[in-house]
C-alpha cells in the first residue's frame, strides 16, 4: 500500500484501540516515513485522532481506552512493558486541536518543557530558536513576559508548536491544528508545517481534505476505525484505489 | 426533486401575553423579597449587637483577661486562643485537604472504592459538629493524651472542616481544563510536574477561597470545643500548642449564660469582635483569589 522507504520514523503493527466494548481503531498497520508529512483523513468518528494519540501514548490518559498491537519507534515497541510514556512524549511531540498555551508568560510556555526535562544550556537562546522555528519570534520578541493568553488564536497555536519543538522531538503529531483558526492563520500554520518537514516527521490529522492535499506527502484514509487506503497524497487525490475513498474525497459523504 | 414542504397553517393560539408578563413580574418580586429578607435580618442583627457591643468595645476590653468583675473583663485570652487554634487548624487542614483532593482527582482510579470514599466525604461534611467534639475528646484529649490543649482543639476543628476543604479543593482541581494537562503531558512532564506547575496554580484561587470559608466556619464553632473541655476560665496567654485555652465563641457563650446585664453587654462586644474577624477572613479570601487571578 505504501512505498517502503529506507528510513522509517514510525511503524504501527496490528494496532487496535477499544473504548470499553467499542473498537475505535481496528487492526491498523502502516509505516510513517522519516521527514515526510503524513495526513490522516476521514469522516468524524473514524478513529483518526485516536490513532494519532497512540503514537505518543496519549491514550494512556483516558482510563477507558485499551490499546493492543505494536508501535515501533527506533526499533522499540512503544507499548512494551518497560517503556515510560513520559520519555516517549518528549521524543514524539504533540500539537492539539484547540490552542492550549499555559496561562503563563510567552517565555515560560516555551521554557517549561526545557526546564522539566533538565535542559542545561542557554534557556533564553533555545526559547528564541524555538519561537523562530515556529515563525512567531518577530511578533513576540518585545513582549516575551506577557501572558500567552493575550495572543491571537493563530499566534497561540504557533506558540504551542514552538513549545513542542523546544524539547527536540523527532516526530510531531498534529491533531487538526488549524481547525479552530481563521483562513489567514490556517495558511500561516500550513506554511510552517511545510518548513518543518526538513527537520521533523509530521503526522497531521485533518478533516479538511484540501489541507491534506496541500500539505502532505502521504495520506491515509480511515473509515469506522479501519485503514481503507494509504498512499502518496497526489495519487490518492487523483486516482484513489477504493470506491469509498473516492466517495469521501469527492465530497459525496463525510 | 423532492416535494415542497407543507407550511404549518391553522390551529388556534391564545398568547395571553399580559398574563405571562404578570407572572414574570410576580416571580421577580418574590426573588427580590428573598434577598431583602436575608439582608434585612443581617442588618437587624448587626445593628442590635453593635448597639450593645460598641458600649464595651475599648482597648481594655481587647487586652484584659476575663474577670468576675464586668468592668475589668476582656477577651484577651479568647482572641489569642482563637488565633492559636485557627492558625493550627489552617496548618493541619490545608495540606491534608489539598492532598486528599489531588489524590481523588488526579491519582485515584475511577472505581467503586473511590466512589465510596467520595460519598463518605460528602457525608462527613454533614456530620453535626458535636459529634466531632466527642471524637476529639476520645481520640486527641484521652487516647493521645493531649489534654484540653490548643492542639487537641485544633485537631478536632481541622477534622471538622476537612471534608469541606477536600470538596472545595476537588471542585477547584476538577475545573482545571483537561487541555492544560494534555499540553503538559505532551511535553514529557510527569504527573507530579503537571500537578505542581499547572493544575495546582490554576486551582489555587478556588482552593484558597474554599479553605478560608471553611476556616470561617471553624472560628465560630463552639460545641466541639466545649466537648473537649475548652470551657474554662483562662487568665493567661497560651504560649504553646499544649496549653489550655479558650476561644471567642466560648467566651461569648460563657457571658451570655451569666444572669447579670453587664455580662450581656460584654457578650455583645465579643460578638462584634468575632464578626470583625470573620469579615477580615472573608476579605482575605477575596483578595487572595484576585491576586492569583491577576497573576494567571
Amino acid at each position: 500500500m505504501t512505498t517502503p522507504t529506507a528510513d522509517t520514523a514510525l511503524e504501527a503493527r496490528g494496532l487496535s484501540v477499544h473504548y470499553g466494548d467499542t473498537a475505535a481503531v481496528r487492526d491498523i498497520s502502516l509505516t510513517i516515513p522519516k521527514n515526510r508529512i503524513v495526513a490522516f483523513i476521514g469522516p468524524s468518528g473514524c478513529g483518526k485522532s485516536t490513532l494519532l494519540r497512540c503514537f505518543n501514548r496519549m491514550n494512556d490518559l483516558i482510563p477507558a481506552a485499551r490499546v493492543s498491537g505494536e508501535v515501533l519507534f527506533r526499533g522499540q515497541n512503544l507499548y512494551a512493558e518497560r517503556v515510560d510514556p513520559v520519555e516517549v512524549r518528549r521524543q514524539i511531540g504533540m500539537v492539539f486541536q484547540k490552542p492550549n498555551p499555559f496561562p503563563k508568560s510567552i517565555f515560560e510556555n516555551v521554557a517549561f518543557g526545557l526546564r522539566i526535562n533538565g535542559f542545561k544550556d542557554d534557556l533564553a537562546e533555545r526559547v528564541e530558536q524555538s519561537l523562530r522555528a515556529a515563525a512567531l519570534w518577530d511578533e513576540v520578541k518585545d513582549r516575551l513576559d506577557d501572558n500567552a493568553l493575550g495572543l491571537s488564536g493563530g499566534q497561540q497555536q504557533r506558540l504551542c508548536i514552538a513549545r513542542a519543538l523546544a524539547v527536540e522531538p523527532e516526530i510531531l503529531l498534529m491533531d487538526e491544528p488549524a481547525s479552530a483558526l481563521d483562513p489567514m492563520a490556517t495558511s500561516r500554520i500550513e506554511d510552517l508545517i511545510g518548513d518543518l518537514k526538513r527537520h521533523y516527521t509530521i503526522i497531521i490529522v485533518t478533516h479538511n481534505m484540501q489541507q491534506a492535499a496541500r500539505v502532505s506527502d502521504q495520506t491515509a484514509f480511515l473509515y469506522i476505525g479501519e485503514l481503507i487506503e494509504y498512499s502518496d497524497t497526489e495519487r490518492m487525490f487523483t486516482n484513489p484505489e477504493h470506491e469509498r475513498t473516492e466517495a469521501y474525497i469527492t465530497g459525496r459523504f463525510g | 426533486m423532492s416535494p415542497a414542504p407543507i407550511a404549518p397553517r391553522g390551529g388556534r393560539f391564545e398568547p395571553r401575553i399580559a398574563h405571562r408578563q404578570r407572572v414574570g413580574r410576580v416571580f421577580h418580586g418574590l426573588c427580590l423579597g428573598a434577598v431583602v429578607f436575608g439582608m434585612l435580618s443581617l442588618v437587624v442583627l448587626i445593628v442590635d449587637v453593635s448597639a450593645d457591643g460598641l458600649q464595651v468595645l475599648s482597648l481594655d476590653f481587647l487586652t484584659n483577661y476575663a474577670s468576675r468583675i464586668p468592668d475589668r473583663a476582656g477577651i484577651r485570652a479568647a482572641i489569642l486562643g482563637s488565633l492559636w487554634v485557627m492558625s493550627l487548624v489552617a496548618v493541619i487542614a490545608f495540606p491534608l485537604g489539598v492532598g486528599a483532593a489531588v489524590y481523588l482527582e488526579e491519582y485515584a482510579p475511577k472505581n467503586r472504592l473511590t466512589r465510596l470514599l467520595q460519598t463518605n466525604i460528602a457525608n462527613l461534611a454533614g456530620v453535626p459538629s458535636i459529634v466531632y467534639g466527642i471524637l476529639g475528646l476520645a481520640v486527641f484529649v484521652r487516647f493521645f493524651a493531649l489534654g484540653r490543649s490548643v492542639l487537641a482543639g485544633a485537631l478536632t476543628l481541622a477534622l471538622l472542616i476537612l471534608p469541606v476543604v477536600i470538596i472545595a479543593a476537588q471542585e477547584a482541581v476538577r475545573a482545571v481544563p483537561g487541555s492544560l494537562r494534555e499540553a503538559s503531558y505532551g511535553l514529557g512532564a510527569t504527573r507530579w510536574q503537571t500537578i505542581r506547575h499547572h493544575v495546582l496554580p490554576v486551582a489555587m484561587p478556588g482552593i484558597l477561597t474554599g479553605t478560608i470559608l471553611a476556616l470561617s466556619r471553624a472560628i465560630g464553632e463552639t460545641a466541639p470545643l466545649i466537648m473537649i473541655g475548652a470551657l474554662t476560665f483562662i487568665a493567661f496567654d497560651p504560649a504553646s500548642p499544649l496549653d489550655a485555652f479558650t476561644v471567642l465563641p466560648i467566651q461569648i457563650y460563657n457571658w451570655v449564660s451569666l444572669p447579670r446585664q453587664e455580662f450581656q453587654l460584654l457578650a455583645a462586644g465579643g460578638i462584634v469582635v468575632l464578626l470583625a474577624a470573620l469579615l477580615l477572613m472573608n476579605a482575605t479570601a477575596i483578595l487572595l483569589r484576585n491576586k492569583y487571578r491577576n497573576e494567571l
